[in-house]
C-alpha cells in the first residue's frame, strides 16, 4: 500500500515537472512578451504543485530522500510521465496543442482528485484546480486563435492536434498500483475520465475550424517509464546541476 | 491539518500587520490573508501561513520575515505552510483592496465577472489610473501568478489586475 501510494503521487507529480520543465524553456523565448511570461506562470504554478506532491511522496516513502532527490535523481526510466508532457515544443502551436490536450484532462482528474479520501491529496487538488483552470483558459483561448486564425495559423494548430493525439489515449490507462489506490477510494479512476475529455475536446477543436483527428492507434509505455526519445535530453537539462555539483543548494 | 477558520491572537495583531508582502509591499500579509493562525503556546508562536498560489515564490520570504518581526517584539515562533482550504481573493481586506487600488493593480471583481472578463472580453475592469472601464485584456498572467495584464484605452495605462481565486 506505502509502495503503491508513492508510485501513485508519482504518477501524478511527474506529469506537471515534466510540463513545467518543457514550459520553462520558452523562459526569454517566447513568440512575444506576453506568452512568454504566461508560459512561465504556467510552468511557475506546476513547479510549486510538484513540490507538494514530492514533499508528500517523500514523506510516504519514508526512506530519507528529499523532495529534491525525488524530483532531480531518478533515472529516465523511473519517471513516469505520460509521453504527451515531454514532447518538444517544436512551434507555439505545438506547445499550446500539447498544453490544451493536458489541461483538459488535468481539470477533470483533478476535480475527482478533490474527492479523496487522503486528506492530503485531496488538499493539493482543491489548491491546483484554481489554478489550472486558469490553464485551461489560456491554452483553449490559443487553440481557438490560431485554429480559427489565418490559413498559415491554423494549419500549424492542425499539424500540432494531428500529431500530439497520438498521445491521448496514454492519459486514461491504469498501471497496477494505480488499481489498487482507487480501490482505496484515494486514487481517480481515469478511465471514466475518457468520454468527458474527448467531448470537451472536440468541442473546442470543432469551435476553432478544426478537424477531430480519426486516429485509432495511440502510443503508451510513460506510465510503465519507456519514454520517446526527448525524455532524456529534458532531463539532462533538469538534472545538470544536480548531477554535476551533488547536493548543491541554491 | 485542516484550518476552516482564521485563528489569530489579538496581541500578535499589531506585529503581523507590519510583514509586508514582498510582491506587493504596500499590502501588509494580514490585509492579503494569508495569515490564517498565530497562537502563543508555551512561549512560542505558531503560525500557520497559506500560499495564493502554489508555486509562489514569496511563501519562502513571508515565512522568514514574520519570523524576523516576532523574533524583535520577543517571541519566538514556528512557521507552517497549509493548502487547505485553499487561499481566495475573497480573504483580501477591504482595506487590502483599497491598498492594491492606489497602488495600480485592480482588485479582482466576483468569480462570474472575472470569468467574463477573462473569457469573453467583457469591460468591467476599472482603469487604476482614470476609473475608465473601457479597458481590455492585453495577457491572462501577468508580472507575477496572481495578476492579469489590462490596458486602458481612453488613457492609454497599462495596468495588472488581481485575478479571482
Amino acid at each position: 500500500m506505502k509502495t503503491d501510494l508513492y508510485k501513485y503521487i508519482l504518477g501524478i507529480a511527474d506529469n506537471s515537472l515534466i510540463l513545467g520543465q518543457r514550459l520553462g524553456e520558452l523562459c526569454g523565448h517566447g513568440p512575444s512578451l506576453e506568452t512568454d511570461i504566461a508560459c512561465t506562470n504556467i510552468s511557475l504554478d506546476l513547479f510549486g504543485q510538484v513540490r507538494s506532491y514530492y514533499q508528500y511522496a517523500a514523506k510516504i516513502i519514508g526512506d530519507g530522500r528529499s523532495e529534491d532527490d525525488i524530483a532531480m535523481l531518478r533515472k529516465e526510466r523511473e519517471y513516469v510521465n505520460v509521453l504527451l508532457v515531454e514532447q518538444p515544443n517544436r512551434d507555439f502551436a505545438y506547445t499550446m496543442a500539447r498544453q490544451f490536450l493536458f489541461d483538459v484532462y488535468h481539470l477533470l482528474f483533478l476535480n475527482e482528485l478533490q474527492k479523496s479520501k487522503d486528506e492530503t491529496l485531496s488538499a493539493i487538488a482543491k489548491k491546483s484546480i484554481k489554478e489550472v483552470s486558469y490553464h485551461q483558459r489560456f491554452s483553449s483561448d490559443w487553440v481557438k486563435r490560431l485554429g480559427d486564425g489565418t490559413a498559415e495559423s491554423h494549419q500549424k494548430m492542425q499539424n500540432a492536434i494531428d500529431g500530439l493525439w497520438t498521445y491521448t489515449d496514454e492519459l486514461f490507462h491504469q498501471t497496477e498500483a494505480d488499481k489498487i489506490i482507487v480501490s482505496e477510494g484515494i486514487g481517480v479512476d481515469v478511465t471514466v475520465l475518457k468520454a468527458a475529455y474527448y467531448t470537451a475536446v472536440s468541442k473546442i477543436l470543432t469551435e476553432s475550424t478544426l478537424k477531430v483527428p480519426e486516429l485509432k492507434w495511440f502510443q503508451k509505455g510513460g506510465k510503465q517509464g519507456i519514454h520517446t526519445e526527448h525524455l532524456g535530453y529534458l532531463l539532462s537539462d533538469l538534472q545538470y546541476m544536480q548531477r554535476t555539483y551533488p547536493n548543491m543548494k541554491w | 491539518m485542516v484550518v476552516t477558520e482564521q485563528h489569530i491572537d489579538q496581541k500578535l495583531f499589531p506585529v503581523l500587520e507590519q510583514v509586508s508582502d514582498p510582491e506587493i509591499p504596500v499590502l501588509s500579509i494580514m490585509e492579503m490573508g494569508v495569515v490564517r493562525t498565530a497562537v502563543i503556546e508555551n512561549d512560542i508562536v505558531k503560525v500557520q501561513i497559506t500560499p495564493t498560489y502554489s508555486g509562489c515564490p514569496a511563501m519562502d520570504v513571508i515565512g522568514e520575515d514574520i519570523q524576523k518581526a516576532l523574533l524583535d517584539a520577543g517571541y519566538q515562533s514556528e512557521i507552517e505552510l497549509i493548502l487547505s482550504p485553499a487561499w481566495t481573493t475573497d480573504w483580501i481586506t477591504s482595506k487590502g483592496r483599497k491598498a492594491l487600488e492606489e497602488y495600480g493593480i485592480a482588485a479582482p471583481l466576483d468569480a462570474e465577472a472575472d470569468k467574463s472578463v477573462l473569457l469573453e472580453g467583457q469591460k468591467l475592469v476599472k482603469c487604476t489610473n482614470c476609473n475608465s472601464i473601457n479597458t481590455r485584456l492585453v495577457s491572462q498572467f501577468g508580472s507575477t501568478a496572481c495578476k492579469a495584464q489590462f490596458q486602458c484605452n481612453d488613457c492609454q495605462e497599462p495596468f495588472d489586475y488581481f485575478k479571482c481565486l
